[in-house]
């Protein structure tokens, strides 16, 4: 049986769809765009924020774009006068709490509060009083990897979604009542202890500065970075990686949203473990090995050598051994960590030039 | 794996045995996780309560190396139950006679003797697995790295097969591969008896195809050696250059005593890495290679997924490609290699050479990311399941009759635990990595030893207590963790910290690597524990 497909008007443009999806999502499939601030394609919806608030022909009340189903026959408008004046006023009432200090913050250029703000002409919230702000937080840098500060919080829940949905470990939710609410892990815990293995999905879910990661601080603004798409050098999975890179650096690392087979998800390794190729302690010179005496010994030292010199010596020292001990005399392991197109050079190498097949890699363990 | 990552979230039932997914492979975890919020069942089977049993249906603990006898058990009750695919056994296989003979020898009763498992959660194992199908079967280094290693994964390969759980959708065997390219260096024929793309070297044809191609006479039709034969060929003198690329045997082999004594016999040892390590200091020369991040190329991942990888800076200093230092090595044995980067090289030779990656090209990579092999031709989309329709590579499935052996070191009254190792969360091998990431050294500063809330009792050891873990081939000091995780009579410890590195207690003898696989006991090591104040 064929299934029967909705038809619907979203601002204007006539689209179907299959049954069961939300507004939001009938729309982000035809790329049509209505606002939101809660809402994430990888997280299930929640309608926390009220910023897809949208007008719907014949429903008196705005609706929530992001758990409202698409029916039959719907006429969707998301900039009507009506949702833009309710959503401006949203986005105003975001702002009676969250700090001005975007100057300073971390997130701006990518703060989707900052953008929102931006497109509905507001420069700040008409409903702010004096000493409404939210300062009571501490700052909470006391885990390696990225830091918290809870004054930014706009209490989306993208990050508690982000960590139960994604991540599987639901180590944060929210915690106290009316303007205490906050994110927590469970009441007295701090994260080091929690149920947290530091993945860091609530990071890169955060639609504002509350979460950022500590090793991106000062790396470069969103502005200044470009987006590598790479694969992980960590584990088999191979997930897909965005690296935020600001000329040579990585600024930070994000899990490329719509790659294979991690759909924007990371580890805390493939996440935050990624700069040990700026190590001062890099080899980068080929060095020869200084004997002290006949033998081999540990007191023995290593002097640079140009890569001709050191070529020479590899190429003469292995040549030498296959005319005197024959090919077989000869053996290498490649590297599981490294390219493809490496270790197909090394067996190449192997059974062309040295003609034999002593070449291996860690492939059973 | 035959199978993909993204069906564990939409299986029917995951059977995971010797797999520390949650540490080793943590986000695919994060599906398996998501398939059990959805109702999928989970069986998992190892020595430890390790993170996953938290979410398990059926949680087994069995022995360490007891794996064949207790899923021969699992298979005499699917076969006397009637719980097996007749069909698919009688169609798409063959030998099931001799096998269902052997599987006879294996009653509840003695698999549970055997490995500890109560003959209730055996029979329990076997009923979910006979009634709820498809199942994916899972596993990880706890079922490689035994002497039975090569029969542990046929035994695994036995009981999809007596299901029907090859070629389906959410079924196969799913072995989660290591490193971020292990498949890759299989794939590209890092293996001694095969070329790259799994075509065999002792081929006359095959062997042709590829001399022809890379414009020499003729190739040697015998395949060469194993990693731990070549080690070992050392000090015999069966093997006198040796040439080591991006490993740090010293650190991730056993016994690091047994290898750098073997390493110290090179006539000639090149070792070729982006950092110094506890290998470094034996080389004659150590040339520096580009790390990830510096150089454009492929990894392939656990699910045959080719994805690219991609260059941001240039290699510090003087380093250089690791293709380039071959190329180099090759013109100055009198040959001129044609491919100049990491595409040329993928699009011009490997590609060419290798039907199974025929339509992988790195323009296609980069237009739609990731190819799953086989791809014969540019039009076709990849495989993202094997054996489809119960169609094997060598035709039927061959069922083998297995016998259980014993781990080669059984603990005994001087060294009465056995000792399991692998890897933890936040690290990596030997750390020459996350030891030079921000953040993960902080989090992980130091290795522990994890042992049983029984064993510590009985010895008096508490919580974080500095103990001595000794084998018959060396001691390490290291802070107990207690838990309850462990079974009694097991040690856990990873090979993360050189200094408590559980490699200097494993055995670099070949008597306790698999004889067919070569493949170290890393999983099973006789030791005790003692109290050192």
């Amino acid at each position: 049986m064929e299934t029967h497909r909705i038809r619907a008007v979203i601002n204007g443009r006539e689209i179907t769809s299959e049954p069961g999806v939300t507004i939001l999502q009938a729309a982000r499939a035809n790329s049509i765009r209505i606002p939101s601030l809660c809402d994430h394609p990888a997280l299930p919806p929640s309608g926390a924020c009220r910023v897809c608030l949208v007008e719907v022909e014949k429903n008196p009340k705005l609706l929530p774009a992001c758990t409202t189903p698409l029916t039959d026959g719907m006429v969707v408008d998301a900039f009507s006068p009506k949702a833009l004046a309710a959503r401006k006023a949203v986005v105003e009432m975001i702002l009676i709490r969250h700090p001005l200090d975007c100057f300073s913050c971390e997130s701006n250029g990518r703060c989707e509060l900052q953008d929102l703000a931006y497109e509905l002409g507001i420069e700040e919230s008409p409903f702010r009083d004096d000493g409404d702000v939210c300062t009571e937080h501490e700052l909470d840098d006391t885990n390696p990897f990225f830091i918290r500060d809870m004054n930014k919080c706009i209490l989306c829940g993208r990050c508690v979604r982000a960590c139960d949905h994604q991540s599987g470990y639901h180590a944060i939710d929210f915690q106290f009542r009316g303007i205490k609410t906050m994110i927590n892990p469970p009441v007295g815990s701090k994260l080091e202890e929690s149920d947290c293995v530091f993945c860091g999905q609530c990071v890169q879910m955060c639609p504002v500065g509350a979460l950022t990661e500590k090793k991106a601080v000062g790396q470069g603004r969103a502005w200044q970075t470009k987006t590598v798409r790479t694969t992980c050098p960590y584990c088999g999975v191979g997930c897909q990686l965005d690296l935020h890179v600001n000329g040579d650096r990585i600024a930070r690392v994000t899990g490329t949203e719509d790659g294979m087979p991690n759909l924007g998800r990371l580890c805390v390794k493939g996440r935050f473990g990624y700069d040990f190729i700026y190590s001062d302690e890099r080899l980068t010179k080929p060095l020869i090995r200084v004997r002290k005496g006949e033998k081999k010994s540990p007191d023995d030292e290593f002097r640079e050598a140009s890569w001709d010199e050191a070529l020479d010596l590899v190429s003469s020292r292995l040549n030498e051994v296959m005319q005197k001990h024959g090919p077989d005399a000869v053996g290498g392991v490649s590297c599981a960590r490294s390219l493809n197109e490496d270790s197909y050079s090394m067996q190449k190498l192997f059974r062309m030039v040295f003609q034999n097949h002593n070449v291996d890699h860690c492939a059973r363990v | 794996m035959t199978n993909t990552i993204g069906e564990f979230a939409k299986a029917k039932l995951l059977f995971c045995i010797g797999t520390n997914m949650t540490e080793a492979h943590p986000v695919a975890a994060t599906y398996l996780k998501n398939g059990v919020r959805n109702g999928t069942k989970l069986i998992v089977v190892d020595p430890r309560r390790q993170e996953l049993a938290d979410y398990a249906d059926i949680f087994a603990q069995l022995r360490i190396g007891s794996d064949i006898a207790f899923l021969n058990g699992i298979m005499h009750v699917l076969i006397k139950e009637n719980l097996y695919d007749k069909k698919f056994v009688e169609e798409k296989c063959e030998n099931f006679e001799e096998f269902a003979e052997k599987i006879e020898e294996y009653p509840p009763s003695r698999a549970s003797e055997i490995s500890g498992v109560p003959e209730s959660t055996i029979v329990e194992i076997a009923r979910m697995l006979g009634t709820v199908k498809p199942a994916m079967v899972i596993y990880t280094l706890g079922i490689t790295e035994h002497v039975s290693g090569k029969r542990n994964v046929m035994t695994l390969a036995n009981l999809q097969m007596l299901l029907g759980n090859m070629g389906v959708e959410g079924g196969g065997v799913n072995p989660m591969r290591g490193q971020n390219n292990v498949q890759g260096a299989c794939d590209m024929g890092a293996l001694p008896n095969m070329f790259c793309g799994y075509q065999k070297v002792d081929s006359p044809e095959i062997s042709k195809k590829f001399a022809d191609f890379w414009g020499v006479d003729s190739l040697p039709g015998q395949p060469g050696l194993k990693i731990a034969e070549m080690i070992n060929g050392l000090p015999t003198g069966r093997l006198k250059a040796f040439w080591i690329f991006g490993e740090n045997l010293v650190a991730t082999e056993p016994d690091p005593r047994h290898v750098s004594h073997c390493l110290n016999s090179a006539e000639f040892l090149v070792v070729q890495d982006i950092f110094r390590n506890e290998t470094t200091p034996f080389a004659d020369v150590i040339l520096p290679s580009a790390a990830w991040s510096e150089d454009d190329g492929t990894f392939t991942n656990t699910e045959r997924r080719v994805s690219r990888v991609r260059k941001i800076k240039e290699a510090p200093g003087e380093a250089r490609p690791n293709w380039w230092i071959f190329k180099q090595v090759a013109k100055r044995f009198g040959h001129e290699w044609p491919s100049n980067s990491g595409r040329e090289l993928w699009d011009n030779e490997i590609s060419v050479l290798c039907p199974a990656f025929a339509g992988v090209k790195f323009f296609r990579l980069d237009n739609i990311g990731g190819i799953q092999w086989p791809c014969p031709n540019e039009e076709h989309p990849g495989t993202p399941i094997l054996h489809k329709d119960g169609k094997f590579s060598r035709g039927k499935g061959l069922f083998q009759a297995i016998d259980w052996v014993p781990s080669s070191e059984q603990p005994d009254g001087e060294y009465p635990l056995v000792l399991s190792s692998g890897r933890r969360l936040v690290h990596y091998h030997s750390r020459t990595q996350t030891g030079r990431a921000k953040g993960l050294n902080e989090r992980m500063p130091e290795e522990f030893a994890d042992i049983s809330v029984q064993d510590a009792e009985r010895l008096g050891i508490s919580h974080g207590e500095v103990i001595r873990v000794k084998s018959r081939r060396g001691e390490v000091r290291i802070k107990a963790n207690v838990s309850k995780r462990i079974a009694p009579g097991m040690v856990w410890m990873s090979f993360h910290f050189w200094e408590t590195n559980a490699n200097h207690l494993l055995s670099g003898d070949l008597k306790h690597f698999d004889p067919d696989t070569m493949t170290p006991s890393f999983k099973a090591c006789a030791v005790r524990i003692e109290k050192i104040a």
